[in-house]
């Protein structure tokens, strides 16, 4: 994984506007930020590891511990608040057994609350990994979880 | 090389004729919507059921034509007749469907009309109620036409606005988009002519042309929406800002929530490249101009141009104080442009058909078009893109189709957490940038999401200020703490403790918020609190004094209940509970538990007798004190 990431940092080296173009190639290697790969940025980019994280915690992309095999994301966009997104991120939260920012104890799902997904036509809407779930209803939320789980 | 650009107008009008007279085409509307209701699906159910027959048909991809409300949608070209469209359709619907106009049966249910002239008694799509008062400039082809084949985009007129720029001088070009009125879509409105002019004149080099593209705005989709639709338009309108402006680097600063927005456009600016548009010596000529994409990282406040620059130089995105302004001192300290997508995707239209052509469609102060996307509760929710000038009446009843669900309106929510809510007497305003500012709403972005009778006003408001409250970057304390402040007395008032004086506390904190906030996101944020109070008083009173949610959705103001004449005892909304709190015997009417029962409202969404109801249920003192029991 090691090497992964320092072909990801090196094309930066020295460069400060690398930040978060590399941890987002990073996220999507590992799924999350760790310790090991902002030491590694801070030597090639020549940037404080405080500096990183500085930037890092600013975005709400960026994970600091390992996520869920799978994410699920509800969002609570104006749309999906104004059709029940609220009640469906509830009936799933209930569902998994872990609030929003959570991940499901048998580390198979990570639950987190989207501010727009931008299908705000097809409210209230559900995303699992790049899966994209329109016109959901709680019903149907708890059916989808159950199929996810057998294939989890 | 001017002869170069004929020659593949030439070629791609073949490849586009060719593709109308193919005979069996099925269009399949790709785009997030249509992904997200489901076209997959249907495509695969069209795969299936085509391999069964012998017939050779084409499958094209295109963007999203705006009528999200009826996706998943496909047209289908049968001979050389107009393609057809059928919405709403699920993967069963698909060989009756195919059978039927193969068979030259065109009617059935999920019928919407013909794109171009109607035939055989069937009515064009322009024609339809939701498109009939649209008039389309910036989304004019999406949804028609394949959003990543150039020469799709070629034989539609497409580069012919960069041609004739090229032609001119680059004054003459910001001349040209001075005269045609254009302003900026990302909700100020600032002359977009004007901000270029100023770019041009500012001394430095290199300068940057940026492209905000952070569609942050919850409730907002025009921007990813043209982007997956017609990227080659936006493209083209880049390079011709940068032509006037007298820069060769752009970037699109795109969310990262837009994965096949940012796809697209990586295949199209290749593409684009390949064939001459961009790059060195673009069509021949001594200009050049590099495109780059760069994601966001998940922060609204980088919608806010300088802190939109500080996210592409690797900062926190944290606004600075203007002046200087990004024309003088910008992106890396040199001279930098940022124009939103539909401004720069309104470019290549006037640059093809002149500032006086533009200029003659919306009304005097707001020229050109205005692009919704219009959510909520209403039929037909979509991408529309209505001449500026249009009433929100018609917006709502014509285009929108009414409230859904025989609901009746409460209010329609314009320009995202920066905007306001207006009620039903309001409806008569024009959309431009002047009359809805005047309504305390904005013209915003472009969402515009409506709300019925089931929907809280304060509620609407908590939730706006809960959502700038987190995306406050924290640099000025009257926004960081003042939203968070708004927030708690409105969470206050929405489970029954609100007290007198919190509504003068609210408009005496905005008033703070909006003075000592250095951006538009901390100078805008009370926006929705405020509309509400001025707008919906009443609502807020009901749940200061009376303790009572009117619209029934504040959780802690209700109780659920079952209405025992109208119960079948069907058991479905016990076996759906998810705390086990209604109980009954088969065939005998249920009872829930109010005590135990969560409120989620799992039960109303099963029942199919309409027997679950939300009733009032003010907090009592003694639940408050921890005694239990309540009522």
């Amino acid at each position: 994984m090691a090497t992964d990431i320092s072909q990801i940092i090196e094309p930066y080296r020295g460069q400060r506007k690398g930040i978060i173009p590399v941890l987002q190639a990073v996220q999507e290697e590992d799924g999350y930020i760790s310790i090991e790969a902002v030491k590694a940025m801070s030597k090639v980019l020549g940037v404080s590891e405080n500096d990183i994280y500085g930037v890092a915690t600013f975005y709400s992309q960026f994970k600091f511990e390992k996520p869920g095999d799978h994410i699920v994301r509800v969002c609570l966009g104006t749309a999906c608040h104004v059709r029940g997104g609220a009640e469906l991120l509830d009936v799933i939260e209930r569902d998994l057994d872990a609030k929003a920012g959570e991940t499901t104890e048998d580390g198979k799902f990570t639950l987190e609350r989207v501010a727009c997904m931008g299908c705000c036509a097809v409210a209230p809407v559900l995303v699992v990994d790049d899966e994209i779930y329109g016109k959901m209803s709680p019903g149907k939320a708890k059916e989808q979880i159950k199929k996810w789980r057998e294939v989890a | 090389m001017a002869e170069d650009l004929k020659v593949q107008i030439e070629r791609a009008e073949e490849v586009w004729n060719t593709l109308q007279a193919k005979g069996d085409v099925i269009y399949l509307g790709t785009a997030s919507c249509g992904i997200a209701a489901g076209i997959r699906q249907v495509s695969e159910a069209i795969t299936e059921h085509l391999s069964t027959g012998d017939r050779d048909v084409e499958l094209v991809e295109v963007g999203c034509i705006g009528m999200c409300c009826f996706e998943p949608m496909i047209y289908v070209q049968t001979g050389a007749k107009a393609p057809v469209v059928y919405g709403g359709l699920e993967p069963k619907d698909i060989p009756k469907l195919l059978d039927g106009v193969y068979g030259g049966d065109y009617e059935n249910d999920h019928l919407l009309g013909v794109i171009g002239d109607g035939f055989d008694g069937l009515q064009s799509i322009y024609d339809h109620p939701m498109v009939a008062p649209q008039k389309r400039i910036i989304t004019e082809n999406a949804g028609l036409s394949d959003p990543v084949d150039i020469d799709h985009y070629l034989a539609r007129g497409g580069f012919k606005g960069l041609e004739r720029a090229l032609s001119m001088t680059p004054d003459e070009v910001v001349d040209e988009v001075l005269r045609s009125g254009l302003r900026g879509r990302g909700g100020a409105g600032f002359p977009t002519g004007r901000k270029w002019a100023l770019c041009r004149a500012a001394e430095g080099a290199p300068k940057y042309m940026i492209c905000n593209a952070d569609e942050g705005d919850p409730g907002a989709f025009m921007d990813r929406s043209i982007l997956e639709g017609d990227p080659y338009r936006v493209i083209e309108g880049m390079i011709i800002a940068g032509y006037a402006i007298g820069c060769d680097e752009g970037i699109f600063y795109v969310r990262a929530e837009y994965p096949l927005a940012i796809e697209r456009l990586e295949i199209c600016m290749a593409e684009a490249e390949k064939r001459g548009f961009l790059g060195n010596n673009i069509l021949g000529t001594d200009f050049s101009h590099q495109l780059t994409i760069k994601k966001g990282a998940g922060a609204f406040v980088c919608g806010e141009e300088t802190a939109l620059m500080a996210s592409i130089e690797g900062k926190r995105g944290m606004p600075r104080p203007r002046p200087p302004f990004p024309a003088q001192k910008g992106l890396w300290g040199k001279p930098t442009n940022i124009n939103n997508v539909k401004s720069v995707s309104s470019v290549p239209s006037i640059l093809r058909a002149g500032a006086d052509w533009y200029a003659a469609v919306g009304t005097d102060s707001t020229t050109g078009t205005a692009v919704f996307c219009i959510t909520g509760k209403i039929n037909h929710t979509g991408l529309i893109e209505v001449p500026m000038g249009i009433t929100l009446k018609e917006i709502v009843e014509d285009i929108g189709g009414g409230v859904a669900n025989g609901r009746s309106f409460k209010a329609v929510q314009t320009g995202g957490p920066s905007g306001g809510c207006l009620p039903a007497d309001k409806l008569d305003l024009t959309v431009d940038f002047e009359s809805l500012t005047a309504a305390g709403a904005i013209m915003g972005s472009g969402g515009m999401v409506v709300m019925d009778d089931e929907n809280c006003m304060v509620d609407v408001a908590k939730f706006f200020i809960s959502f700038t409250q987190y995306e406050s970057c924290g640099k000025c304390p009257p926004c960081r703490i003042g939203t968070k402040k708004m927030k708690d007395l409105l969470e206050k008032i929405t489970v029954g403790k609100g007290e007198d004086g919190d509504l003068e506390t609210l408009e005496r904190l905005a008033s703070t918020v909006k003075a000592g906030s250095l951006c538009a996101l901390g100078g805008t944020a009370p926006n929705p609190v405020l509309s509400t109070i001025r707008y919906f008083r009443d609502e807020y009173e009901a749940h200061i004094k009376d303790k009572v949610c009117p619209a029934k959705a504040c959780r802690e103001l209700i109780a659920y209940t079952i209405d025992a004449e109208k119960c079948t005892g069907c058991t479905l909304c016990a076996r759906n509970c998810p705390t086990s709190c209604i109980e009954g015997e088969t065939k005998e009417a249920h009872v829930i538990d109010t005590d135990a029962c969560v409120k989620c409202g799992m039960c109303i969404t099963s029942c199919r007798f309409d027997a679950v109801h939300k009733i009032d249920s003010p907090p009592s003192q003694c639940a408050d004190e921890g005694q239990g029991g309540g009522d």
